[in-house]
């Protein structure tokens, strides 16, 4: 019976919830926007090879080739497919910045969740370890990560050189330097609900501490663990772009945003558009999370 | 001096300290090495050389008896050469700095005069068409990739209307401040634009908080006007969380404009420090990696003491 009441009482909030999201007019727009370019991005090989193409195929007799029926955004400087590029590079920046965002969002959540739980000495140390990363300058620290050489590092030669390293890289530096938004939020949460009765009562019928963080405090996180995630995500599809266009992130023959734009500057006098689409693309996706985060954030706050 | 203060600048300085190890180990991870450069550039060096060159500049020691050695002598003053300029680090570093206190000063105190009145603007009009309007160029301006916005402003102002040049500085071409304000205007709009969002959505989200309180609505009641509750009653409230947010940036100011350097080659701190990265000079991106560290962290020192300052009821404990 009380399950009945807790579960109509959940969906109440759910639906409340969703009708407050709904009044944000942006927020759809961004999500719609979202789900358009995800399924465009999933798409790529069928247009590739629909369009009986591949797109890393270096084509040099069709250099910068004006758009045309088979090439719909024309050719970039190898003679490649701009439009077939672009999806892929969406698969990249998407993967890459929604995986980023969950991995920091769950290395944050543990380390908050432990330091407001516990307390003491080991919440001052985590706090002022948390503090002390988010005073650090953050793009020049990460070039230099993005730069290390991995076999120096002691990794396996297989490894180091696989092609699907950048995109492990990447993911692992960003996350590294992204967890501290949400480790703050969790910790200060985590602070005041160990203090609530609840706890005290999973506490009485012999819970243990890893069941009381995971089980009765965090799903009360959630909300704010969400808007952050989503929030986030934007900023990290905006670093992966901008270490892709130094060439320190995704290496090409495998495209993304940021490295379609890497010879972009050469090329602006005599083809300005090879640098307007994938830029344009990182702008929009970056927006349309924010707008979701932003959405969600009034739609989920239960003050508001 | 309160003790909470004391105590910050003993963790900055511990953090520093920390990081300079860091640092120095990961520089030592980069891909190439001092004695391969050497041979590399000197085809006659046999192994034989090559070991006793490793032996002459102690790269056959432990990474903490280098460090150790390092640090005797940073400390000592002698932060090394740079291998990309051949000058010492500090005669390159220096009019790095100048050049980007003078293009990020720039763009930080145009982002305060547009982003401060439109928050403020935003917050007492609230859910009107200003707001929206605000609001809709405040999350494009924080959405906006700085590389690509850079890209665009090329395109359009050197390329396509051809007024204003695409990069350098006007020492290399010469003449007044007016042609110095022409080279600076392009990185100074790209800057401004790309971190004007947060400071306007912050600014509306403190003065919206702000006008919530009862002391405002006594302020109405006396019978002060508008103007005057939200420019001298709520404002100054308003501005602490702002001011501290800001403080923040301060030392971000000196390496995050690293793309749009690097796009209108720029010569500051954050295109110094890509060049010195990429170009295998392990001194100068040390030191230069080291000095933006220790200008983020008294930035964030500012920070708390600024909050102490504009708000006496925080007792800094």
């Amino acid at each position: 019976m009380s399950d009945a009441i807790a579960a109509m009482a959940l969906g109440s909030a759910r639906g409340r919830a969703w009708r407050r999201f709904r009044r944000h007019p942006l927020a759809i727009a961004g999500a719609a926007v979202l789900a358009l370019l995800t399924l465009a991005a999933l798409c790529a090989p069928l247009v590739e090879a629909g369009l009986g193409i591949d797109a890393n195929q270096v084509n040099l007799l069709a250099r910068f080739a004006p758009p045309s029926a088979e090439a719909w955004l024309g050719r970039d400087e190898l003679g490649r497919d701009v439009f077939v590029r672009l999806l892929y590079g969406g698969q990249v920046s998407l993967l890459v910045g929604v995986v980023t965002a969950l991995v920091a969002a769950s290395i944050g959540t543990c380390i908050g969740l432990f330091a407001g739980f516990r307390g003491g000495i080991a919440d001052a140390i985590l706090m002022r370890f948390t503090d002390s990363i988010i005073a650090l300058p953050l793009l020049p620290l990460l070039i230099v990560l993005a730069a290390l050489d991995l076999i120096k590092l002691g990794v396996p030669d297989a490894i180091a050189q696989s092609e699907q390293i950048s995109l492990y890289r990447i993911v692992i530096i960003v996350a590294l330097a992204g967890w501290t938004t949400s480790a703050r939020l969790v910790r200060g949460a985590a602070l005041t609900l160990r203090e609530r009765d609840f706890v005290a009562a999973g506490r009485a019928q012999g819970a243990s501490s890893a069941r009381i963080m995971f089980v009765h405090i965090l799903p009360n996180l959630m909300s704010p663990i969400v808007v952050a995630t989503t929030l986030s995500a934007g900023k990290i599809i905006l670093m992966e772009s901008v270490l892709s266009f130094l060439g320190l992130g995704i290496q090409p023959p495998t495209s993304s945003w940021g490295n379609m734009l890497t010879n972009a500057q050469q090329m602006i006098q005599s083809n300005p558009e090879l640098a307007l689409y994938p830029g344009a693309l990182i702008f929009l996706t970056v927006i349309a999370f924010n707008f979701i985060g932003d959405g969600l954030q009034d739609a989920l706050d239960p003050k508001a | 001096m309160s003790r909470f203060f004391l105590d910050r600048l003993l963790q900055s300085v511990l953090v520093l300290a920390a990081m300079s190890f860091l640092i120095y180990w990961l520089i030592g991870l980069m891909p190439g090495d001092p004695i391969d450069l050497m041979i590399s550039a000197d085809p006659r060096l046999t192994p034989e050389d090559a070991k006793r060159l490793r032996a002459l500049f102690g790269l056959d020691r432990s990474i903490t008896e280098r460090y150790i050695a390092w640090v005797t002598g940073a400390l000592g003053g002698d932060l090394g050469f740079s291998r990309l300029y051949a000058k010492p680090v500090l005669d390159v570093m220096i009019p790095a700095l100048g050049n980007t206190a003078l293009l990020m000063g720039s763009s930080f105190l145009l982002a305060l005069l547009i982003a401060l009145p439109a928050g403020i603007v935003a917050a007492v009009k609230q859910y009107s068409r200003v707001d929206y309007a605000i609001n809709f160029t405040a999350f494009a301006g924080i959405s906006l990739p700085s590389f690509w916005l850079a890209l665009l402003m090329i395109a359009i102002f050197s390329v396509w209307l051809g007024v204003l040049p695409a990069g350098g500085l006007p020492e290399i071409a010469g003449g007044g401040w007016w042609e110095g304000l022409r080279y600076l205007a392009l990185p100074i709009a790209t800057v401004t634009l790309v971190t004007i969002g947060d400071y306007i959505r912050y600014m509306r989200a403190e003065m919206i908080q702000t006008l919530r309180h009862d002391y405002i609505r006594t302020a109405y009641a006396k019978g002060a006007s508008p103007t005057r509750v939200v420019l001298v009653h709520a404002l100054r409230n308003a501005l602490i969380p702002v001011v501290t947010i800001m403080a923040l940036d301060f030392g971000f100011l000196f390496s995050g404009a690293l793309t749009v350097e690097i796009i209108f080659s720029y010569p500051g701190m954050g295109k110094l420090i890509f060049d010195a990265i990429m170009g295998n000079d392990f001194n100068l991106a040390l030191i230069a990696l080291l000095f933006a560290t220790a200008l983020t962290l008294i930035g964030n020192l500012l920070a708390d003491l600024a909050y102490g300052w504009l708000d006496p009821r925080i007792e800094l404990k």
